[in-house]
């Protein structure tokens, strides 16, 4: 492996080769991808293509990133089903030690985020909903309100906020702990315990994101409609409490509910997974967990933004 | 009890190990090791000799490149989830104890019972502290390992795999980077654990240790063997250490021979 990684350099050192795209490498690169498909199920260790030497030419730079995507899709995927087959299978197994888990972990992702998901409701009230109530009544259009905070609050901003500060306030938690915990050994000692680490470590911490994402969603969505009306009430906006959620409530419909929930539990679920795996799958040294963490942060918000487009699409599909 | 003893605790034939950090780079090569019931081995070699590797092959970690070995009378080819039960009756110890950081002293000894007999913390209260007791960690129950010395961790893991009563215990190097009387202590407590402690029953537990210093582990009744050159070599017991003729033997035993001739 190293040898692949070491050589492109020195050629391009003596500058003896013409061929911009180094041959070795790229069988290297082929019998990657092969080995990995082969064994589907088993996670990648894309480390090897991370590291190494750059390639010389910007064709063979896209390549690259392309490969360690779909490596990283991949491993993403399998990741995510064999949870779901843990969770699953072993939903009796051990539930003395489990369930508590899973409370701590929704106390963590759920209970101890409300303050500020109080604070963000209200600016967001202030910020959005105060200022588009007040335009709306200003040009007369006060009667699309109620379909305009839906589609604004309830269907994309709360959930895709929600979600955003759950990946930053305990998805990075969560890289950093499992990363150290994967480079000080302990998914070892608890395999040599008979622990299963993916039932321990991971199981709860996707059932407790799943169920704070989706709680704390519900809550930004009632505090930031509430705090909106309370600030276009401020600026004299002639519209009563009662007309302001009449019309909000006649523009939601059973699919919004329905989507919403789906929405948000997805959010949780896939943020759990994709710190979860970075933390977790590879073996780690401790100089590289702030590297993965910034990592799983950046693709948390990739797929949190997939997710939230694939559901824009059911939106307007119904 | 004759079946028992019978059977090789643990039987390796042709096996090579792999790094666990690189499975593509073999650390030892075709071992021939059969440890019975009750015997007491120390595997020595220098740094980087696969010692960890070894062990934790055995403990079944990780399945040999080549070869077969065999725990308590079965393969373990595949070490899945059907071999729970035969993997629960080995005990393994890390270098450095490899506790979970997240956890307190107590909560880490006490995990493995209440996982896998799925108790509550209160159930397994009392068994855990008689443990933390005989340890002498009591007044560092509440603790988390980062907090206390390096000393305390080891005896802390120690605790955490004793607490499923194995019959194999596997200790990786549990002598480096002790003070003088924690030495004593675990070479104390282990003879205790290999005849026959009131821990286990009375019944005399099979031990294997590594080391990269064979002199604390001078006794009769051990075996000993060398990791050198990613060959495994059997040595036999004291004697036959010490009048071996080989230059790694005589290198781990050289801080002795200074010491006598003085």
């Amino acid at each position: 492996m190293s040898c692949c990684a070491r050589r492109p350099a020195s050629d391009f050192e003596t500058g003896s080769e013409e061929n911009n795209f180094d041959r070795e490498l790229a069988a290297f690169y082929a019998a990657h991808v092969r080995g990995n498909l082969a064994k589907a199920f088993e996670l990648t260790n894309t480390q090897v293509l991370r590291s190494a030497a750059l390639p010389k030419s910007y064709t063979d730079l896209l390549g690259r990133k392309l490969f360690l995507a779909l490596l990283t899709v991949q491993g993403l995927g399998a990741f995510a089903l064999i949870t779901l087959g843990v969770i699953l299978q072993k939903n009796t197994t051990a539930k003395n030690v489990i369930r508590p888990r899973i409370r701590q972990e929704i106390a963590r992702a759920g209970v101890a985020l409300l303050p500020m998901f109080f604070f963000v409701a209200l600016a967001l009230g202030f910020l959005v909903i105060g200022q588009t109530v007040s335009t709306l009544a200003k040009v007369g259009a006060i009667s699309y309100l109620g379909s305009t905070m839906v589609i604004v609050v309830v269907r994309e901003l709360g959930p895709l906020l929600a979600a955003f500060l759950v990946l930053a306030r305990v998805g990075t938690a969560n890289v950093i702990e499992l990363g150290t915990a994967r480079a000080l050994g302990e998914v070892e000692a608890l395999e040599v315990l008979g622990i299963d680490p993916v039932h321990y470590l991971i199981v709860p911490r996707v059932i407790g994101m799943a169920a704070g994402v989706f709680s704390l969603t519900v809550y930004l969505i009632i505090g930031a409609l509430a705090s909106g009306y309370l600030f276009a009430f401020l600026q004299d906006v002639p519209l009563t409490p009662g007309d302001y959620f009449k019309q909000i409530v006649e523009s939601l419909g059973w699919l919004d509910f329905a989507l919403l929930a789906l929405k948000t539990v997805a959010f949780g679920f896939f943020i759990a997974i994709v710190t979860c795996y970075h933390g977790l799958s590879q073996p780690l040294r401790l100089e590289e967990v702030s590297r993965v963490a910034v990592r799983a942060v950046t693709q948390g918000i990739i797929v949190c933004v997939m997710i939230d487009a694939v559901f824009i699409v059911l939106y307007l599909v119904t | 009890m004759s079946e028992t003893q019978n059977i090789p605790v643990l039987e390796m034939r042709g096996v090579s190990v792999a790094a666990m950090r690189d499975a593509s780079f073999t650390v030892v090569e075709n071992v021939d090791w059969s440890v019975a019931a009750g015997e007491f081995w120390v595997v020595a070699g220098p740094e980087l000799s696969g010692k960890s590797d070894l062990l934790m092959l055995a403990a079944g970690l990780m399945s040999p490149v080549a070869g077969s070995y065999k725990l308590f009378g079965s393969d373990t080819k595949d070490f899945g989830e059907a071999e729970l039960a035969e993997r629960l009756r080995v005990g393994f110890i890390f270098q450095g104890g490899q506790l979970f950081n997240q956890l307190t002293i107590a909560e880490n000894v006490s995990l493995p019972l209440r996982y896998q007999k799925n108790l509550t913390a209160a159930a397994v209260a009392g068994e855990v502290s008689a443990l933390l007791e005989l340890m002498e960690l009591t007044p560092l129950a509440d603790v988390t390992p980062a907090n206390i010395a390096a000393n305390w961790r080891q005896r802390a893991a120690l605790a955490r795999a004793l607490i499923l009563k194995p019959e194999l215990l596997l200790l990786d190097n549990p002598l480096s980077g002790l003070g003088a009387r924690h030495r004593q202590w675990w070479l104390h407590f282990l003879d205790q654990l290999s005849g026959g402690h009131e821990l286990s029953g009375g019944r005399p537990l099979t031990v294997v240790v590594t080391a990269d210093d064979l002199l604390p582990w001078q006794h009769a009744r051990r075996k000993f063997a060398l990791l050198h050159e990613k060959k495994f070599i059997p040595l036999g017991n004291w004697n036959e250490v010490e009048t071996a003729n080989h230059s790694v033997v005589k290198e781990l035993l050289a801080v002795q021979l200074e010491t006598t001739t003085q």
